[in-house]
């Protein structure tokens, strides 16, 4: 018999060789050791060195200051401010909205918050603002131009062609151009209005503005009380008709307080007590003179 | 009977599981090497236009590592020394393993030794039904009678190879036939019971679980025999290194196997022994200046046989070629006489074809055809596995004959006794099989 004991120079691998070779050539166990130990491992010493608070309260305190660090550089900061397209009285009023504490780091600025806050200003119609090279907040306004002159309650105030508020406006004598409008819902009904003011023509020296009635209608009101009630629909065309009747007849200018043209087939004037007076009077005695004939 | 089968029925599902799983090692245990295979079987392959796969479909797996060591503590094809054989095996799953990148824990084995011997049984029953059905293909399969093939022997083939139906013959699958009486032919090798577990022992020392066992003949003669050679009538001779396997094949089944105790080993003693040089020189001579039959020129060939005695004189020793053909020659002389005494017995001169096709390590010396033609009859030929996919190149040579084998039975096993199912009324009791067949019979 041979002996018991292995040869040293047999090829054959030991049991515990050949059973550690067979583990290895297990898949499962191979990716276990390729994926699951090394993450295991990284993960156990993370989460060791994480539970310690002070290393936490580095890590914050580092990420802190990296931040600072970053945010504090010459090249991100924002030093200036441009306002284009907006008068001064805008502009400040636009600086003293954003407020901003400059120079401020262009990664604290929201700047579709900062925009915004722009566009919600009522003499703002349109605003771009953006970053430009050397640190300039460059904000780009197109104003809102008024149109018109609302009389509220108990002040006056500048509206543009959609019937956006611009802004309050001073005394009337400021605006000669602008005309005014008043009553409830007139607000809402600006273009109207504007439409009016346009056909108004030969009528205009004597206009004082316009009045929504009702908000369904509106009066065309003229100086010494004269009115030209319009119709709530076709009130150009009635204006335009107003305007003709007068040219012709000259009608504003008798004892004339309005003209009624809210029925279109009717037209109809009314006069002053006095000349409703001298009217009667002069058809009274017409008649009493057609009586004795 | 059931008690017998019931080892191999487990061996069967082991082999399932392992398909399953997708890879299987081949280990063929010879004497003198132990070959190692790793097979992958990845599903079914595209077949091709013709309808045939490549191979004749026998290719639904690919060789993915493939390892040789030199065999020790076995001989004539049986493990002598179990621990010896046990490293032996480990060094070539292991490297086989190593080359294919994957464990493997089916193995499926082979060995040559063991005295196979052969029976052809014969059975014959009624059919239940009009039409034969399986439970009828099972109980004309257990009605074969049993010869008595000894005690401390176990089957290790039991193939079915001819059913016949009425007076018809030459069925090879009865199933769905009209007929009344159904009789089968089947063919049973047995080997030693001890060789057997002695290899599932090593195999089991290696934590690998033995996925099934052939006979190392039967598997060469699966690879090395072409098909109309193994439907014709042929006989495969594996010419090992400690034993020649006999294999007779006829209509695709293998009708008798046999196996002769003296092999390559022999050649390479006789060598050492006739002209006084070491095992490993006189294999080495024999390898290179090998042969069988002597011309002239051989005369004038000198061989060194070389030698680290530090005797000058003995280690400058020549011999002529003739000298090692004439030690060469009787002993391989001596193995195909053993061998056509094996095929006379199998009375392999009826067989309609007759061919005889040489593999196994021991068929490479030149001139061995001419040699074998002279003892064994005219149609010889030397053969050489068939090519499978992935086989490296070092391992398509006829000393892989049986390796080959072993990989297309593993892929494609014939049909074996188990592998049928059990008849009803071998069923243990309860059953509901038993139940449903009472039923059947008293309504």
């Amino acid at each position: 018999m041979r002996s018991l004991r292995r040869d040293r120079f047999d090829p054959a691998p030991t049991v515990w060789r050949y059973r550690l070779e067979r583990l290895m050539l297990t898949p499962l166990f191979r990716v276990t050791l390729r994926v699951g130990l090394p993450f295991a491992l990284v993960f156990s010493a993370a989460s060791l060195w994480v539970s310690v608070p002070e290393n936490r309260a580095a890590v914050s305190l580092m990420v802190a200051d990296l931040r600072a660090q970053i945010e504090s550089r010459p090249e991100l900061q924002v030093k200036l401010m441009a306002i284009d397209g907006a008068t001064d009285a805008v502009a400040e009023e636009i600086r003293a909205t954003l407020s901003l504490d400059l120079p401020v780091s262009s990664l604290e600025m929201d700047m579709a918050r900062l925009h915004a806050m722009v566009e919600a200003m009522d003499p703002v119609q349109k605003a771009e603002l953006r970053i430009r090279q050397g640190g300039v907040l460059q904000v780009d306004i197109v104003e809102r131009v008024p149109a018109i002159l609302w009389r509220s309650e108990d002040k006056l105030e500048l509206l543009d062609v959609g019937g956006a508020r611009v802004g309050p406006a001073g005394p009337r004598h400021l605006y000669p151009d602008l005309p005014v409008i008043a009553g409830e819902g007139a607000k809402a009904h600006v273009a109207e209005a504007l439409d009016l003011y346009a056909t108004i023509g030969p009528l205009k020296p004597r206009l004082r503005g316009f009045e929504r009635m009702g908000d369904r209608r509106w009066d065309v009101v003229l100086d010494r009380g004269q009115r030209i009630l319009l119709p709530d629909s076709g009130a150009q065309r009635a204006l335009e008709r107003a305007i003709a009747m007068d040219q012709a007849e000259r009608v504003l200018a008798q004892e004339v307080v309005a003209i009624d043209l809210r029925l279109g087939r009717r037209p109809t004037l009314r006069l002053t007590p006095p000349a409703a007076l001298t009217l009667w009077q002069v058809k009274q005695e017409q008649a009493e003179k057609g009586a004795q004939e | 009977m059931i008690e017998l089968y019931e080892s191999q029925r487990a061996m069967r599902n082991m082999r399932r599981a392992a398909m399953q799983r997708g890879v299987v090692a081949i280990l063929d245990v010879g004497s003198s090497k132990i070959a190692c295979l790793v097979l992958r079987f990845d599903g079914s392959e595209p077949i091709s236009d013709d309808g045939i796969g490549s191979l004749a479909g026998q290719s639904g797996f690919r060789v993915i590592g493939a390892a040789t060591t030199r065999s020790r503590g076995v001989r004539f094809g049986e493990i002598r020394t179990m621990a010896e054989t046990e490293r032996a095996i480990r060094t070539a799953v292991q490297a086989a393993q190593k080359m294919a990148g994957i464990r493997v824990d089916h193995v499926i084995a082979c060995f040559s030794g063991a005295e196979p011997r052969s029976y052809g049984l014969a059975g014959e029953v009624d059919v239940a039904a009009s039409t034969v059905d399986e439970q009828d293909v099972a109980r004309v399969l257990s009605a074969c009678d049993m010869p008595d093939f000894g005690h401390g022997r176990e089957v290790l083939h039991a193939q079915p190879v001819n059913f016949a139906l009425d007076h018809r013959s030459g069925l090879s699958d009865p199933r769905g036939q009209i007929g009344n009486r159904l009789s089968c032919d089947m063919h049973m090798l047995t080997v030693e019971a001890q060789t057997i577990q002695n290899l599932a022992h090593c195999v089991k020392r290696c934590d690998l679980e033995l996925a099934g066992v052939a006979s190392s003949a039967y598997a060469s003669g699966i690879s090395a025999l072409v098909e109309d050679e193994q439907e014709l009538g042929s006989a495969c001779i594996d010419m090992g290194g400690g034993a020649t396997g006999v294999s007779i094949f006829i209509k695709k089944h293998m009708i008798y196997a046999d196996s002769v105790r003296m092999g390559g080993d022999h050649v390479t003693s006789d060598i050492s022994m006739g002209l006084q040089v070491p095992m490993a020189t006189a294999e080495r001579i024999k390898t290179f200046y090998g042969g069988v039959v002597a011309t002239g020129m051989d005369d004038r060939e000198m061989i060194e046989t070389g030698g680290e005695t530090g005797d000058w004189e003995h280690d400058r020793r020549t011999v002529s070629r003739t000298e090692l053909i004439g030690i060469m020659r009787p002993r391989v002389e001596e193995i195909l006489e053993e061998v056509r005494s094996r095929l006379d017995a199998a009375d392999f001169d009826h067989l309609p074809a007759r061919q005889i096709v040489l593999t196994g390590g021991a068929s490479q010396i030149p001139g061995l055809d001419g040699l074998a033609a002279k003892i064994l009859g005219q149609q010889v030929r030397l053969g050489r596995p068939l090519r499978v996919h992935g086989l490296p190149q070092a391992a398509t040579g006829p000393g892989f004959a049986s390796a080959v084998g072993l990989c297309l039975f593993a892929a494609h096993p014939q049909d074996e006794w188990w592998d049928f199912e059990l008849p009803a009324d071998r069923y243990p009791a309860r059953s509901l099989r038993r139940a449903v067949k009472w039923f059947r019979e008293n309504w």
